[in-house]
């Protein structure tokens, strides 16, 4: 499927990205976002969830293929390359492993979501939503 | 002839005082290297910048420079070490070991930079002539080229050691016969017997004279070259030093088990020559004769002090450096240490003993006033398969002695400790065919032995108590190779925070040379970390508190095969009810239900418990492309093959390189493109090499006896058969093996976690080598296998270990973890010690049976095919962040900088796809630039 500017409201355009039932519980997927690869994760109470893909830890877009879990109560996605544990509610980094970021901050950037009518939704402030995404 | 004198243990039996805390308390190391420009000038021994020559570059004089070097923080002294050899101070206590590691660098000992240090200088193949106490100088000559140099010192060490002594008996100097002291000699023994066997296609006959320590491992070795061995003991039994009568008929049962035949009371008369002058016979004085082929002489060993007696120092009755409790001579500028300082009356054949001396003029030089607190001459016999061991009063010769005995012929075994008359104090022991006891009791010599002391030479599991459980005193010596204390191994955790017996193992050194201590040290650092509350936490995670090994049994048994219903069951009970594990217990659960044969990797929820390499069967790159290795067993890959792979990486545009493990691997796929990529290969015949997993990676081979000339085996086909039983097995972590066709040993087999070496007979097999970060020699397991018992042999090591290692843990810390180490090892896959055998076995043989190519199953499922999509929004579109530049006619994936670059001069250019600005790089995705 590809990205429809599905409509705004208030002050946020909402892009569709997929079905729900095509990302699998707690295995992320990455999606193109206004240009931006987001990290969509489905978690196993159906809450989906976005993060950036670009993992400041290595600067590869990677994040979607981490293991998701859990670090208390937080849902966590752990990223592939060096293992730099993030929580996927506020992107805040919960253990850089004793490494630095490379590119940007450590702390991730979220997407708000929703899930309407079977579909996922990515939020993007109007402001820099572009409609040839 | 003589009686001879055990080579091991020099003339006579030296006093024991115990170990004082003395110098051990100097004894530990903080590893750190002072920086010698900023050193201030000698606050502790003397005038500044010393001159310190050491004669001799044998084990002790290397531990005396190396403690110098670790002590000497003011750089008070510079050492010059004057070796006779054409090599670095290596490990002669482990020579033997030279012939299955064929290589003189395995024996190095300690760290080569020591020999790099500008405060330190090896002058090696130079032999000391002479030296001129009056003008503290001494001549030395280099070996290669006859020139002579003079050396002044401050203060002299002679550490020349002991030559092995030639019995006075004809025919010691013909062809045939040698001694068994330094790397040449065992060099030219292995020689002598490789040329002998070719020439004449038959076993080799060999022959030791002597049956003490040495000339047993000598035998030994023989037989390790191929070689029929006998052993020719003078006395009435073998070890006559270590070992009493009751040991000694056990211990000649036990050798001639081995196949090492034993003549008792047999005095050589003389070696004859046969046609070719080379050694034929030996003539015994009892008329007796025996053929030989070669001969290995092991009547001990004469202290090289020709150097001393020149000089004018005095020199024991037995000859020997005399030295006083310093290790000074009667010169006060001149020490001496090791088998040649003749300390408290005798020599000492030992090389723990060695080492307290060289501590002890170490400390010594610097000011300091320790004395030699005795010697340590507890011994165990290195000779697979016989476990032999001796400490103390091994012949209860303390008056009013008692000796307690156990001895079950059938068994093998005779056990004795010797106690105080009041059967409380422990003072010495023998322990043959079972020494399990000696790590835990040799150091609680000269203490009192708490509970029924016959319970330490019963059987280990005999009786419902058990071994006592000894609480070790803080200075009782545990280690007397490198005389670490107890107290010091607690410190080494209580103080020095370390949390593993790796890390004890660096900061004390405590187990780092003959290893049989190593038990007793394990167990002394867990107590340590569980009192210390840092517990030795074996839990997996936040989710699980069991350990992995504890968890794959769990598993097993109660027969769960998804996440969830592990984590419900056996997770931790206070989770949060949001808990759903985490990137380390999720890989492992994997990982355990992959080795139990839970289907596919990808099916159902446990397709997210793998980290990306499994979930796409690839491995990630740096960029966050891929690489892609299909297998090819045993390194074997047709001409048919091989164009395939080209035209695949051609196709693709991926970077192709070979593998340390003999295979192709492509890099710079994308994810998207991995089925593409793989449904070419798989037609092709391919399947996955697993190099994603942690699993079996590749079997290397050598090219064996089919094309060389050397092979006695087929090592490539034995390869291949190994790699196909066991490709897909999951494992803690990765996991490699090798195969040689003879013991040339082209494959590196012993850098491999299962290495194995062709012989005449079948097949040696070696376990725990790993390269990596701390790398490690493969050990013999057994001998001699027939292929069947050799793969059921490989099966049971296999699956012993992915059942009950950690989560990440390598084959050799298993090994180490093992109870037992090694010889646990064997016992439970050689004699099923533990009865899981079958059960072992018949895992394998699962595995085998339901093995299916991860890659063809995927490609003939359309809905796991769904998750190689690039973007779920945008499947096949190319991650536009992917940027290459050409390198050497391949490419690589463009650095940060040129990245910008790219785009500064993409900004610039017309229409964006410009021609790069002067020096700047092309940067293109994989293929933009190749058909595809
Ligand atoms: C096969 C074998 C197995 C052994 N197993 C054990 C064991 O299990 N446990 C144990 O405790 N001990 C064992 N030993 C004994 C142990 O190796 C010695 O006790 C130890 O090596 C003594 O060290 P050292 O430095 O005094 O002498 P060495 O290691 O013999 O070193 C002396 C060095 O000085 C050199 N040298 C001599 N004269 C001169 C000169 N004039 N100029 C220059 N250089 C000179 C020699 O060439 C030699 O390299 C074993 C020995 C052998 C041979
Ligand atoms: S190990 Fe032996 S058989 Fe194999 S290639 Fe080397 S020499 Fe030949
Ligand atoms: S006793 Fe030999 S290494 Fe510890």
């Amino acid at each position: 499927m590809s990205a429809v500017v599905l409509g705004t409201s208030g002050r946020t355009a909402w892009t569709a990205v997929c079905h729900v039932a095509d990302l699998v519980p707690e295995r992320g997927a990455a999606a193109l976002v206004g240009g931006e690869q987001v990290a969509v994760v489905r978690l196993v109470d159906g809450t989906v969830l976005a993060v950036q893909n670009l993992d400041p830890f290595s600067g590869a877009h990677v994040l979607s293929r981490g293991i998701v879990g859990s670090r208390g109560d937080a849902p966590t996605l752990a990223s592939p390359m060096y293992k730099q544990v993030f929580d996927l509610r506020t992107g805040e980094c919960l253990d850089p492993v004793g490494r630095e970021p490379v590119a940007g901050g450590a702390t991730l950037r979220t997407w708000p979501v929703r899930v309407e009518g079977g579909l996922v939704l990515v939020g993007t402030p109007l402001a820099a939503a572009r409609a040839d995404a | 002839m003589d009686e001879p004198t055990d080579a091991l243990d020099g003339v006579t039996q030296p006093k024991h005082h115990g170990t004082s805390g003395e110098t051990s308390a100097a004894y530990r190391r903080d590893g750190q290297q002072p920086d010698a420009a900023e050193q201030l000038p000698g606050s502790q021994g003397g005038p500044v910048d010393q001159h310190l020559v050491v004669v001799g570059g044998g084990m002790v004089a290397h531990r005396l420079v190396e403690a110098l070097r670790d002590r000497d923080a003011d750089g008070a002294w510079r050492v010059t070490v004057l070796a006779e050899e054409p090599r670095a101070p290596y490990d002669r206590v482990a020579l033997t070991s030279y012939f299955s590691g064929r290589n003189a660098e395995d024996l190095s000992l300690g760290q080569p930079e020591l020999w790099e240090d500008p405060r330190v200088r090896l002058v090696r193949d130079t032999t000391v002539t002479a030296i001129d106490r009056a003008a503290r100088t001494v001549t030395a000559r280099r070996n290669d080229t006859d020139h002579v140099t003079s050396y002044g010192y401050d203060a002299l060490v002679l550490a020349t050691g002991s030559s092995a002594a030639v019995p006075p008996v004809e025919g010691t100097d013909l062809p045939g016969v040698f001694v068994y002291r330094t790397v040449d000699d065992v060099a030219a023994l292995r020689g002598w017997v490789e040329e002998r066997a070719a020439r004449w296609k038959r076993p080799v006959r060999g022959a030791v004279v002597g049956g003490g320590l040495l000339g047993l491992e000598a035998a030994g070795a023989l037989q390790a070259l191929g070689a029929q061995s006998t052993v020719i003991q003078f006395g009435p039994r073998l070890m006559p030093l270590q070992v009493d009568e009751g040991g000694g008929e056990a211990l000649r049962r036990l050798i001639n088990a081995t196949g090492v035949a034993v003549r008792l009371n047999t005095s050589t008369t003389a070696l004859r020559p046969g046609r070719d002058g080379a050694v034929r016979r030996m003539d015994f004085a009892n008329g007796g004769r025996l053929d030989v082929d070669v001969v290995v002489l092991a009547t001990g060993v004469r202290p090289r002090d020709e150097l001393a007696r020149a000089a004018g120092l005095p020199v024991g009755q037995r000859g020997g450096v005399v030295v006083d409790e310093a290790c000074r001579t009667e010169d006060p500028a001149v020490w001496a240490v090791g088998e040649v300082a003749c300390i408290d009356g005798s020599c000492i054949g030992l090389v723990a003993p060695g080492y307290a001396m060289a501590e002890v003029v170490v400390d010594r030089l610097l000011g300091g006033a320790a004395v030699f607190p005795g010697a340590d001459t507890a011994t165990k016999l290195k000779l697979a398969g016989v476990d032999v061991a001796s400490f103390g009063d091994a012949f209860a010769a303390t008056p009013g002695a008692l000796e307690l005995v156990h001895a079950d012929p059938v068994a093998g075994i005779y056990t004795k400790i010797v106690l105080s008359d009041d059967a409380s104090t422990l003072l010495g022991g023998v322990l043959v065919g079972d020494a399990s006891a000696y790590a835990s009791l040799r150091p609680m010599l000269g203490r009192r032995l708490e509970g029924d002391p016959g319970a330490y030479i019963l059987p280990e599991g005999a009786g419902s108590a058990g071994r006592p459980q000894t609480a070790l005193p803080d200075d009782a010596a545990v280690c007397s190779c490198n005389n670490v204390t107890a107290g010091t191994v607690r410190a080494a955790v209580t103080e020095h925070g370390c949390t593993d017996l790796g890390a004890v193992k660096a900061c004390t050194r405590a187990g780092t040379s003959c290893g049989s201590c190593l038990p007793l040290v394990k167990k002394l650092v867990t107590t340590e970390l569980e009192k210390s509350g840092v517990t030795v936490s074996t839990a997996l995670c936040e989710h699980f508190d069991l350990s992995r090994a504890q968890l794959f049994d769990a598993v097993r048994v109660s027969g769960l095969r998804t996440f969830s219903e592990i984590l419900a069951r056996h997770g931790r009970q206070d989770l949060p009810a949001a808990a759903r594990g985490c990137d380390i217990c999720k890989p492992v659960v994997g990982s355990i239900l992959g080795s139990l044969g839970a289907g596919h990797v990808l099916d159902g929820e446990n397709a997210t418990l793998q980290d990306t390499n499994d979930h796409v069967m690839a491995n990630l790159q740096k960029d966050g492309s891929y690489s892609v290795v299909p297998r090819m067993p045993g390194g074997e890959v047709t001409p048919e093959g091989l164009i395939v792979v080209g035209e695949v990486a051609r196709d693709f545009g991926l970077y192709t390189k070979i593998t340390g493990g003999q295979r192709i691997d492509m890099f710079g796929a994308r994810l998207e493109q991995l089925p593409a990529i793989w449904r070419r290969l798989v037609d092709a015949g391919f399947e996955s090499g697993h190099a994603y997993g942690k699993s079996l990676r590749t079997v290397k081979s050598c090219v064996g006896s089919t094309w060389c000339r050397f092979g006695v085996q087929d090592s490539v086909a034995l390869a291949v058969e190994l790699e196909l039983r066991y490709r897909g097995l999951r494992s803690p972590h990765k996991i490699k093996l090798g195969v040689s066709g003879c013991a040339r040993e082209c494959a590196e087999a012993r850098a491999k976690d299962v290495g194995v070496i062709a012989t005449d007979k079948g097949w040696n097999v070696y376990v725990g080598g790993n390269g990596g970060f701390t790398p490690r020699h493969a050990q013999l397991l057994a001998e001699d296998l027939d292929t069947e018992t050799l793969v059921r042999t490989i099966d049971r090591f296999l699956m012993y270990y992915v059942r009950t290692a950690d989560r990440l843990q390598r084959t050799a810390p298993w090994i180490e973890d093992v109870e037992g180490g090694l010889d646990g090892v064997r016992a439970v896959v050689m004699d099923d010690s533990l009865g899981i055998a079958a059960d072992l076995d018949a895992a394998m043989a699962a595995h085998v049976e339901n093995y299916t190519d991860e890659w063809r199953a995927t490609l003939d499922d359309p809905e796991k095919l769904a998750r190689f999509a690039s973007f779920v929004n945008a499947p096949t579109t190319p991650d536009p962040s992917l940027a290459y530049v050409p390198e050497r006619g391949q490419v690589r994936p463009a650095t940060a900088a040129e990245r910008a670059q790219h785009s500064a001069a993409r900004a610039d250019g017309p229409g964006g796809v410009s021609e790069p600005r002067a020096g700047a790089v092309l940067v293109a995705g994989t293929t933009l630039e190749v058909r595809r």
